[in-house]
């Protein structure tokens, strides 16, 4: 059947294929259509960069354009993860460098840059098209110096929320003189003030500019100077949105953002000055995402902006927004799907605002196509869990965090198993939670139940025994991330469901009880598994084998070992396992 | 064995709590300990760290709160973005007062008033002396002093012009001015 048709045929007809799960099922169906396939893929996912190495990618795909790649595991975005723990982009880029000249794409998420990889891809891709770093770390400004002078064709550079050794804003005057083709530029997470007149020729020549999301550093009087040459603009950020007001920024503010009517996506807003968010008013009916997570202003405020949003997706806001506030989205905008709502006073010991679970369980229901939450507050109830369920079915994405760890249901001191169970028990599609407040082993019987589509699972400070852990690595088909924090779970979970650990991209525990003898059984009895121990407090050989282990990064991986690690981390039966690759 | 090392973890625990925090100490135990917390517990470390920020002068009552690491998960540009404004909110706003004639400068803290009358009030009591009603066109007309300040831009301004809270984000220092050379100064901006 495969040699009916010719190989290009084939090849036309694959090309039609995006989905990596689809071309993978391709390229099982018999030897010839794998080769067709391995030869016409051009975009590649890794979502664990450890999993795989460069030179087992290259030699299966040698015809690639796109990679996005990510590294260190979420929980590094909390500081869990500690310093030089490996996620080093440099290996990918000299490999990729030698053997795929026609890159066009490399996207990464927590992976560690130098300004060497930068240069490198600068100077190794001649049709270099986009970079985007995301929660990325290791490089500075002089690395984007160098993609500014040598990449020709670049379309996007987007470096949200890296975190990049700002030494100054001298970079963005490397973009030569004839260099038109930018489509997006995301500098927002950047300290240092760029070279005003240098960023206003860079708009003024790239007529195809659709997002430009500036630092904080820009003044708001400059504004209206880059929205004048660029009303193409689909997705813009502020720099601090705060100025004495004078009559004339404000009118030339309300004039040049009239002029952009093809804005959809407004962010920034650092050190929000309330009385020039009305300039925004006039496109504000075609908002559809707005990012007001950085913008410290009150709930009246908010309101008086959201309102004149009646298209609103997608909302980020600090929790001044309160439950009035939130009472009012539900009543504007219909249209929201996701919500995320921000600690304005993470440490503080009181709440310093009013926001409570009601604001959630009223979003819920006044918003039909809500599906995506992550919501911080101080209180919750079983009640409101319950209500917000039968609400809101249609969940993909809940994530709550009570601020208090093991913070019970306020009103009747019970654990919130029964809520959390709603959840997962009304929203069959859910594919990611995280789990906070007072939990016991209930709720994760209740997970591994239900949860039949959960991808992605967040656990901290809960459960009583084992027996959690077991629900959900025996429940939970879909899994493919698991982390976990501070919970009471020892081995013989772990253990007994050691092939799920096979099905699953990775698993994370810290601050629980596994010991580091459990860990050395783990790694030999899973050679295709990776059981990274992370412990900072010197070699577990010099601790008893049943002291529990700091932290534990499970993964598999077609690589083995892995050759980068730092003296903090051992691989369980590495060697057993390098004798079977 | 467990208790054992935990104790070795709290040792090497990064956190940002003040030191002499037990109360904070020993609630992340209890969140390590109890599997589950029965309600009177729960009461109980609920209203120590309530006590805890209440006893506690104005500055360690936010930092009562335990503070775990990588607890609650926010991303640290964010914790940057937002402690940066709660240090401008808890320093205080002091600027230099400055008189013709005195020997030496004074410095308030423009915090602690609601607005100008409160302002004045205190200014002419520190320096002994009067500074009159404030109008729109006149200024501060027939007084023998009149109160200046010096704005972002350098530039030297009559104070009362413009709203209390844009006044407070702009004034970098505060002259007193004789009444004699304030002329002209009436209409300013």
């Amino acid at each position: 059947m495969a040699y009916s048709f010719p190989e290009e045929v084939l090849e036309y007809v694959f090309a039609f294929l995006s989905s990596d799960k689809d071309r993978n099922a391709v390229s099982l169906v018999c030897k010839s259509w794998y080769e067709i396939e391995r030869w016409c893929r051009r975009r590649i996912f890794i979502g664990n960069c450890y999993a795989v190495s460069p030179q087992i990618v290259i030699r299966r795909f040698p015809e690639v354009r796109a990679v996005k790649i990510k590294g260190k595991p979420h929980f590094a975005d909390f500081n869990l993860v500690p310093e030089g723990w490996g996620a080093y982009l440099y290996p990918w880029i000299s490999a990729m460098a030698r053997s795929y000249p026609w890159l066009e794409e490399i996207k990464l998420k927590r992976m560690v840059v130098t300004d060497e990889s930068l240069e490198l891809i600068s100077k190794s891709f001649k049709n270099f098209k986009v970079l985007v770093l995301s929660s990325c770390e290791g490089f500075t400004t002089d690395g984007l110096a160098s993609i500014a002078a040598n990449c020709r064709n670049l379309r996007e550079l987007d470096l949200r929320e890296s975190e990049v050794e700002d030494l100054s804003g001298h970079w963005l005057s490397h973009f030569p003189d004839n260099f038109t083709s930018l489509v997006s530029l995301n500098m927002s997470c950047l300290g240092s003030e760029v070279s005003f007149s240098a960023l206003e020729r860079l708009v003024s020549r790239c007529p195809n500019l659709k997002t430009l999301r500036l630092n904080r550093a820009v003044p708001v009087e400059k504004l209206p100077s880059l929205l004048r040459r660029a009303p193409q603009l689909v997705e813009f950020g502020t720099g601090a949105y705060s100025a004495e007001i004078q009559t004339d920024i404000f009118s030339n503010l309300v004039e040049a953002f009239s002029g952009c009517k093809h804005l959809k996506s407004l962010s920034g807003f650092w050190d929000v000055v309330p009385a020039y968010l009305p300039a925004m008013y006039n496109v504000c009916s075609r908002i559809t995402s707005l990012n007001l997570s950085y913008a410290t202003v009150q709930s009246p405020d908010l309101v008086e902006l959201i309102s004149q949003c009646p298209n609103l997706k997608c909302l980020w806001v600090l929790d001044y927004i309160e439950d009035a506030g939130l009472k009012a989205l539900s009543s504007y905008c219909k249209d929201l799907q996701e919500l995320r709502v921000f600690p304005s006073d993470p440490y503080g010991a009181e709440p310093n605002v009013s926001l409570t679970e009601q604001g959630l369980v009223t979003v819920s229901a006044g918003c039909p196509k809500l599906q995506s939450v992550l919501y911080f507050c101080r209180q919750m109830s079983n009640a409101a869990l319950i209500a917000i369920a039968r609400n809101r079915p249609n969940f993909i994405r809940f994530r709550l965090c009570i601020i208090e760890p093991q913070a019970p249901d306020y009103l009747t001191l019970e654990p919130l198993d029964t809520g959390f169970g709603a959840i997962v028990e009304n929203c069959k599609e859910l594919r990611r939670l995280s789990l906070s407040g007072l939990l016991t082993d209930r709720v994760f019987e209740y997970i591994g139940t239900h949860a039949k589509k959960l991808e992605m699972l967040s656990i901290a400070f809960a459960g009583d025994s084992d027996l959690g852990l077991h629900h959900v690595l025996s429940g939970c088909e879909s899994l493919r991330k698991l982390e976990i924090r501070d919970c009471p779970f020892g081995h013989k979970a772990l253990l007994a469901n050691a092939a799920k650990l096979e099905t699953m991209r990775s698993l994370w525990m810290s601050s629980c009880s596994v010991s580091y003898g459990a860990c050395k059984l783990l790694g030999q009895k899973m050679p295709r598994l990776n059981v990274e121990v992370i412990d900072e407090r010197g070699s577990p050989n010099s601790r008893p084998e049943t002291c529990p282990v700091e932290k534990l990064y499970v993964y598999r991986t077609v690589a083995g070992p892995r050759v980068d690690k730092p003296d903090f981390v051992w691989t369980m039966d590495e060697d057993a396992a390098l004798r079977l690759s | 064995m467990a208790h054992e090392n935990e104790l070795n973890l709290k040792a090497t625990e990064l956190r940002l709590g003040l030191p002499g925090t037990d109360e904070s100490e020993d609630m992340v135990s209890i969140a390590k300990n109890n599997k589950r917390a029965s309600p009177e517990s729960v009461e109980d470390s609920g209203s120590k760290a309530n006590s805890a920020a209440k006893s506690g002068d104005h500055e360690t009552s936010s930092a009562s709160k335990a503070q775990i690491v990588g607890w609650p998960p926010v991303r640290s540009y964010r914790k940057n973005n937002l402690q940066s404004k709660k240090a401008e909110s808890e320093s205080g706003m002091y600027v230099k007062v400055s008189m013709d004639g005195a020997p030496y400068l004074r410095k308030v803290d423009l915090k602690v008033y609601n607005g100008y009358p409160e302002l004045l009030m205190a200014l002419e009591n520190m320096f002994k002396l009067s500074i009159g009603e404030y109008s729109e066109r006149e200024g501060y007309e027939g007084s023998e002093y009149a109160p200046a300040y010096e704005d972002k831009d350098g530039d030297l301004m009559l104070v009362g012009d413009v709203p209390w809270d844009m006044f407070m984000s702009s004034c970098k220092r505060l002259r007193i001015m004789r009444g004699s050379e304030a002329k002209g100064l009436g209409c300013a901006v």
